[in-house]
């Protein structure tokens, strides 16, 4: 190194500080974009089907079918309303008044008074599919319990033969907020941290002030680095909000160690500015610049890292284009640490994958600005 | 006059469409995000992997297991041999369910006494975690009706007969797909017309096209127009995509599912000039038009239901023109819906278009005096 070189670093450093104070726009990105994200989708996202309007038919009223239907009015699932016949059931589903039909038949006390295995009509508008599944499961739990209840009142033996003990580790309620926000946290940070570096970088080109920087006595490792260490710390920053709002807003259980925590969000981190710093050594206008960030880390942290819409489930050649998202790492151990605790065999293969990431991309971004400088 | 808003409109349709930038803009991430978006965007869940700790080696145990075995839901990786592995196993993520069967599993069914099985779910992400206790309470209680007819033990009175309608075999690319025209239609046409007036104010074209006759109505017609046909033609492109490459139905008609769309693109077109007439910039212009994007699309219904919402938040969508058009393709597409079943729908996106569109040419005349 050329001596001089900590007193230049420590001069750009200054620099850059100055300019992310003076400008807000950059604070803006930091702190205020992930705080409104995560307030959006925070209140907006959610997979729990409560209070679920769903049409009860019984054509012949009785006890029997009151012991049943009654079971509807007390589950917290579903809202019932009851129609006269079939045919307006039907109709309010088209109309979408109701989510699912419960079609209790004429005969259906007779016939399982007469030899049991009556049927119960169910019908759910399969229109959002996920949504009917978990209606679906829903009634079968409610059907389960109804079934039970009838034989021991008779005192008759149980009319299942198993007794299934179902188990949901780490969310016992099954609260899809409490999963949905910690991913959320990974792709609120992974558009902010590329976007941060590309928009600022971009504009120094705009500008003219890169060429300015240039022909001055400073490395381009040195221009990178002073790049590098102010928005990194910026976006730890505006991470830390997001994982307050989290927790004391959302109420999302932090099970791991917060030094867990802070380790992967900066390597995390690292690769996120990496790719930034990447982007902007492409292009070199804000507009473009903004494009290429949101299409290339927004757009696949959203789809593709696991965080709403399941790896496991996907295609197999979509699968494979799953594991150069930075993001799908990051989603994983944040899951894991805010829900589970420290579960080292997810944490360690993760972290090293962000690891391996953030050196690739900032090597990267390294070798694409020497050669621009040539 | 109508020749010269004709002019303006080619002039603009060329103004986008010439540059190489803006038409890979239009053109690349809208079919990347049609085939990313199809195929990776499901909630339908295969292979998860699982395991089995049997500790009652039976024939009734291995007709149990055959059943997981079978299922295209599931994808066993390990028969255990000791609970000890249990937690590790779910904690890292190698399996997603345990089914545990009791050691007094043949004892008891064969004593008609409920036979213990135990599920258990890494509910880390709860939804599939909801959904694979669901296909696995499906197998285990098809398992016991069969077990109970085997063995001449009374049946239920009463049994579930379940049924999706439209959508039967509950594929989510049939949800998904549909709510995709809605989508890149509308962050299409937001691009176009958003950005337009901004890049004029940019280079100074716009002052030129102030002293041309044209009236601010005119002009406003000449930016509005050409996102209305990019849109349009966009949003066919999709909708073809969908029937013939991804094959959702189509079960209703091309003409209420169309008027949807013109309503829906005019509204969409008027809040894009809103912003632009706010915008000084073309980087104003798209902050604009992300900021108005983002919420609207996650508060649409898109992925997750309104109806899952808060009331608050609910009410807020009520004013986000996406929701309407969302339940108009879907409900054209797999449920068939007539135009007279989509009224509650066309209206009020209307009602957004010509709020927007009378703002925009509000500020449209306050910045150009």
């Amino acid at each position: 190194m050329i001596p001089g070189a900590p007193r230049r670093l420590a001069g750009l450093l200054r620099k850059e500080m100055l300019q992310i104070w003076r400008d807000p726009s950059a604070l803006a990105i930091a702190f205020v974009l992930p705080a409104a994200l995560l307030l959006i989708f925070g209140y907006g996202v959610s997979l729990d089907a409560r209070n679920v309007p769903v049409a009860l038919v019984t054509q012949r009223p009785g006890a029997l079918a009151a012991s049943f239907t009654g079971a509807f009015a007390h589950s917290p699932f579903f809202r019932p309303r009851r129609y006269l016949t079939i045919q307006r059931a039907e109709r309010a589903m088209a109309a979408r008044r109701v989510e699912a039909i419960i079609w209790l038949p004429s005969d259906f006390a007779r016939r399982a008074a007469a030899g049991g295995d009556s049927p119960i009509g169910v019908i759910v508008n399969g229109v959002d599919a996920n949504d009917a599944r978990l209606i679906e499961g829903y009634v079968q739990q409610l059907w389960a319990g109804w079934l039970t209840r009838q034989a021991e009142a008779r005192g008759r033996p149980p009319p299942l033969a198993l007794a299934v003990q179902p188990q949901v580790r780490f969310n016992p309620a099954v609260d899809s907020r409490d999963y949905l926000v910690p991913g959320l946290i990974a792709v609120i940070m992974t558009l902010t941290g590329a976007l941060l570096t590309a928009l600022v970088i971009a504009r120094e080109w705009e500008r003219g002030t890169m060429e300015a920087l240039m022909v001055t006595r400073v490395t381009i490792r040195e221009i990178l680095l002073a790049k590098l260490v102010p928005y990194f710390l910026l976006g730890m920053g505006g991470m830390a909000a997001s994982v307050m709002i989290a927790v004391f807003l959302f109420g999302v259980p932090l099970r791991g160690s917060i030094w867990v925590l802070t380790g992967a969000s900066a390597l995390f981190m690292l690769a996120a500015l990496g790719m930034g710093l990447l982007i902007s050594g492409f292009a070199r206008n804000q507009f473009v610049a903004g494009q290429i960030a949101i299409i290339t880390t927004f757009l696949p942290a959203f789809i593709l890292s696991g965080f709403v819409f399941d790896i496991n489930a996907m295609p197999a050649a979509v699968r494979l284009l799953t594991h150069i998202v930075a993001a799908r790492y990051f989603v994983a151990i944040l899951q894991s640490v805010f829900l589970a605790g420290d579960v080292w065999s997810v944490i360690l293969p993760n972290a090293l994958a962000l690891a391996v990431m953030a050196v690739v991309f900032l090597g990267l971004a390294r070798a694409i600005a020497r050669k621009r400088l040539d | 006059m109508f020749g010269q808003v004709l002019a303006l409109i080619v002039k603009e349709l060329l103004a986008v469409l010439r540059d190489a930038k803006s038409r890979m803009v239009l053109i690349g991430p809208p079919l990347i995000q049609l085939m990313v978006f199809g195929y990776a965007a499901t909630f339908d869940l295969s292979h998860v992997p699982i395991a089995i700790y049997d500790q009652d080696p039976s024939q009734a145990s291995r007709d149990l297991v055959a059943r997981f075995v079978g299922s295209p839901t599931f994808h066993l990786i390990a028969m255990l041999r000791s609970s000890h592995r249990i937690d590790a196993l779910i904690d890292s993520r190698q399996v997603r369910l345990v089914l545990v069967i009791d050691r007094r599993f043949t004892r008891d069914l064969l004593t008609a006494r409920p036979a213990p099985v135990q599920v258990i779910v890494d509910g880390r992400n709860s939804n599939t975690a909801l959904l694979t206790e669901g296909y696995a309470n499906t197998i285990l209680t098809d398992f016991a009706l069969a077990w109970q007819q085997a063995h001449g033990a009374p049946p239920p009175p009463a049994v579930l007969d379940i049924r999706a309608r439209y959508n039967p075999t509950l594929s989510s690319r049939w949800f998904i797909v549909p709510g995709i025209v809605a989508l890149l239609t509308q962050v299409v046409t937001l691009l176009v017309v958003a950005l337009s007036v901004a890049r004029e104010r940019e280079t100074g074209t716009f002052d030129q096209l102030l002293v041309t006759p044209l009236r601010p109505i005119d002009i406003l017609l000449g930016k509005g127009l050409p996102g209305l046909l990019i849109g349009g033609f966009e949003a066919s492109v999709i909708i073809a995509a969908a029937v013939w490459w991804f094959d959702v139905p189509l079960r209703g008609g091309l003409l209420p599912l169309y008027l949807g769309l013109l309503l829906f693109v005019v509204a969409v077109t008027g809040v894009g000039l809103a912003i632009s007439s706010l915008a000084a910039t073309q980087q104003q212009a798209l902050l604009g038009a992300f900021l108005f994007m983002v919420p609207s699309i996650i508060l649409s219904g898109f992925a997750t239901p309104i109806a899952n919402m808060p009331t608050w938040v609910q009410d807020l969508t009520l004013l986000n023109p996406m929701r309407y058009f969302l339940v108009i393709v879907r409900g054209v597409f797999l449920e068939g819906d007539g135009a007279r079943a989509l009224v509650p729908q066309y209206w009020p996106m209307a009602l957004i278009g010509l709020a927007s569109l009378t703002a925009a040419g509000w500020l449209f005349r306050k910045r150009v005096t």
